[in-house]
């Protein structure tokens, strides 16, 4: 039984079609990147749209650093080396706060990391190079937290419950079972199960003389507290 | 710079905090101003400044005196900056560290980085005007009149041309773009349904230009793997590479580790965290003697084949029975390798039944299985 002539000539065809488009394409992203290769490298919000106009099409200019995108226009070597970057920068802290860091407080230690004469990078920029690391495994993810986000970088398994305890200490930086409680309406018992799995984690420290009752300390959010430039009224505000 | 007061630097009931950041140098147009580094603070009211050492020299101004704003790149030696042209100061305004300058404009020298988030969030509060929405106790006041208009530099309009010019081209290039997306999926799916005779050579060149374009397709991917010509060469490269490394650090790296192995290595033209999983997948039909293995928490490992299963579990089993018992950490310390792989080490022992666990708070520690 022959299969239909048609049918294959069609699909031949098409193929040798795009083959063609590519070489035409090939050579205007080339031109484009002769003019805009600099600006991409520069500047963050011509990456950004950039990135999402590619994404609506369905194109993903980071995949791979043999595409078209990365070759010509360098977008791949930008991120893929913020990726180490980023991983060393969690490396390094994972024995203190656990593999959970602040955006903010990655994004200064990458920053400080990168040296002076290196290109700025913006937090978006963080964010999407984070979106790549994901494909590797080992835990890498965003947690939203009081309007900027929480970085995973270890495969400890946070549900909702640890979510929400964790966006509840973000304020202070530590959280106690009766505050979960008030604010969240829970049982004593679904409290205590989920700061003993932060605990267990590495996520929280426990301070058992604090007076009143124990407070969960979270060191992801506590440095970033500490390392902050305060005011005078700040500081006093804090201080429990 | 005669448009900053001075200041106290605390915020006022309705004014908030958006952004804040270190190692900012200050210019009165050209030249750099009397002051040392600082910290720049964006509020949703004002723009302030304090001096790194000395906390009580601290200025501020309205954001309402701003006109524009833009980037100045930086160079070799040069940071970047942010140029901010302002209105006239007002009549009434409180004193400050300037009583006359004769530019109208700033600059915010960023020698710590950090321009990008500054800029941007300068940006939304600029376009947002929150201050005016709740106008604080101390009088601000506007720097608006017949000048504002006027004093526009024309640089402007330069600018604006040329944003508009990039964002033609690159729609053009992106709806070229599109239109290869569609084609790849309409030959996507002919390869699906094994319509028409496409060689498994026209396969490989089919997927070799999705790598190209960056277009991903899960149709061929199950059918035909996302491995090309370029992830077979990698997976080569990477078997020599690794073979060392792999050995000084008992058999198994994190695949995260072996990106920041092989990228810092390469420095330039650098593996994509999808180009190394695809080579990587590709270990075994290529018979090199290197595997991919996936735990079951996610983490993904590159491992020496002749690293046998048993072999690992014997010497998980070997060293807790020695010590009585062991955690991560402990393992970790005793073997050279990092607290993740020797905790997935432990837990695969565990798995086949050869420890078992006491988990409390203090930490997972695994013992001898006896039962």
């Amino acid at each position: 039984m022959r299969r239909g002539v048609g049918a294959g000539a069609i699909a031949k065809k098409k193929l040798a079609e795009m083959s063609k488009q590519l070489e035409t394409f090939k050579s205007n992203l080339e031109e484009f990147a002769s003019k805009h290769k600099q600006e991409i490298r520069k500047s963050s919000q011509f990456r950004v749209q950039f990135q999402e106009m590619c994404a609506t099409i369905g194109v993903d200019p980071l995949a791979s650093g043999k595409g078209f995108w990365s070759e010509m226009l360098g977008v791949g070597d930008f991120y893929y080396e913020l990726g180490v970057q980023i991983i060393e920068v969690c490396l390094a802290l994972k024995h203190r706060n656990g593999g959970l860091i602040t955006l903010d407080e990655l994004h200064q230690r990458v920053l400080k990391g990168r040296g002076k004469y290196a290109q700025d990078v913006s937090q978006d920029d963080l964010v999407r190079a984070i979106k790549k690391l994901k494909v590797m495994g080992n835990g890498f993810g965003m947690i939203p937290v009081g309007g900027s986000y929480l970085v995973q970088s270890v495969p400890a398994e946070l549900n909702m419950d640890h979510t929400v305890v964790l966006q509840l200490a973000e304020k202070k930086g530590y959280v106690t079972v009766s505050e979960i409680k008030e604010s969240l309406k829970w049982e004593k018992e679904r409290a205590c199960h989920v700061l003993d799995h932060l605990l267990k984690e590495g996520l929280a420290w426990l301070d058992s003389q604090a007076a009143g009752e124990a407070q969960y300390w979270l060191p992801a959010l506590f440095s970033e507290l500490t390392s902050r430039d305060v005011t005078p009224e700040e500081a006093n505000q804090m201080t429990p | 710079m005669d448009r900053f007061s001075w200041s106290n630097g605390l915020l006022e009931i309705d004014e908030t905090l958006v952004i804040q950041q270190r190692g900012v140098r200050l210019y009165d147009g050209d030249d750099k101003a009397k002051l040392d580094l600082g910290v720049a603070l964006l509020s949703t009211h004002r723009l302030i400044w304090r001096d790194v050492k000395n906390h009580e020299c601290c200025i501020a101004m309205p954001l309402s005196q701003i006109i524009f704003f833009e980037e100045q790149a930086g160079g070799i030696g040069k940071s970047a900056k942010i140029v901010v042209h302002l209105h006239p100061a007002p009549a009434n305004k409180e004193p400050g560290p300037y009583q006359h300058s004769k530019y109208s404009f700033i600059k915010l020298s960023f020698k710590e980085h950090g321009q990008i988030e500054f800029h941007r969030r300068l940006t939304e509060e600029m376009t947002q005007k929150r201050w005016e929405n709740t106008p604080v106790s101390q009088p601000i006041p506007t720097g608006t009149g017949p000048q504002a208009g006027r004093t526009r530099a024309v640089g402007i309009v330069g600018i604006e041309r040329k944003i508009e010019e990039r964002r033609k081209e690159t729609d053009k290039n992106i709806s070229e773009a599109k239109e290869m997306v569609e084609l790849s999926r309409s030959i996507a799916n002919k390869i699906k349904d094994k319509q028409g005779d496409i060689t498994e050579d026209e396969t490989i060149r089919f997927k070799s230009y999705l790598l190209s374009m960056g277009i991903a397709n899960p149709v061929t991917r199950e059918t035909h793997g996302s491995g090309t010509h370029y992830h077979m060469q990698l997976a080569k490269q990477l078997g020599d590479m690794l073979q060392a490394p792999l050995e000084e650090r008992g058999g198994m790296m994190a695949l995260t580790e072996v990106y920041c192995l092989v990228n810092r290595a390469r420095g330039m033209e650098l593996l994509s965290p999808e180009d190394l999983l695809n080579a990587c997948k590709m270990f075994e039909s290529l018979k090199l003697p290197l595997r991919l293995r996936v735990f079951d928490s996610g983490v993904m490992v590159v491992q020496l084949q002749s690293h046998s299963e048993e072999e690992m579990i014997a010497s998980a089993l070997d060293n807790v029975s020695d010590k009585g018992s062991l955690t991560a950490e402990e393992f970790a310390k005793l073997l050279g390798l990092s607290v993740l792989l020797s905790k997935e080490r432990l837990l695969l022992a565990e798995k086949m039944g050869h420890l078992c666990r006491d988990d409390s708070v203090e930490g997972l520690r695994f013992y001898p299985n006896l039962f």
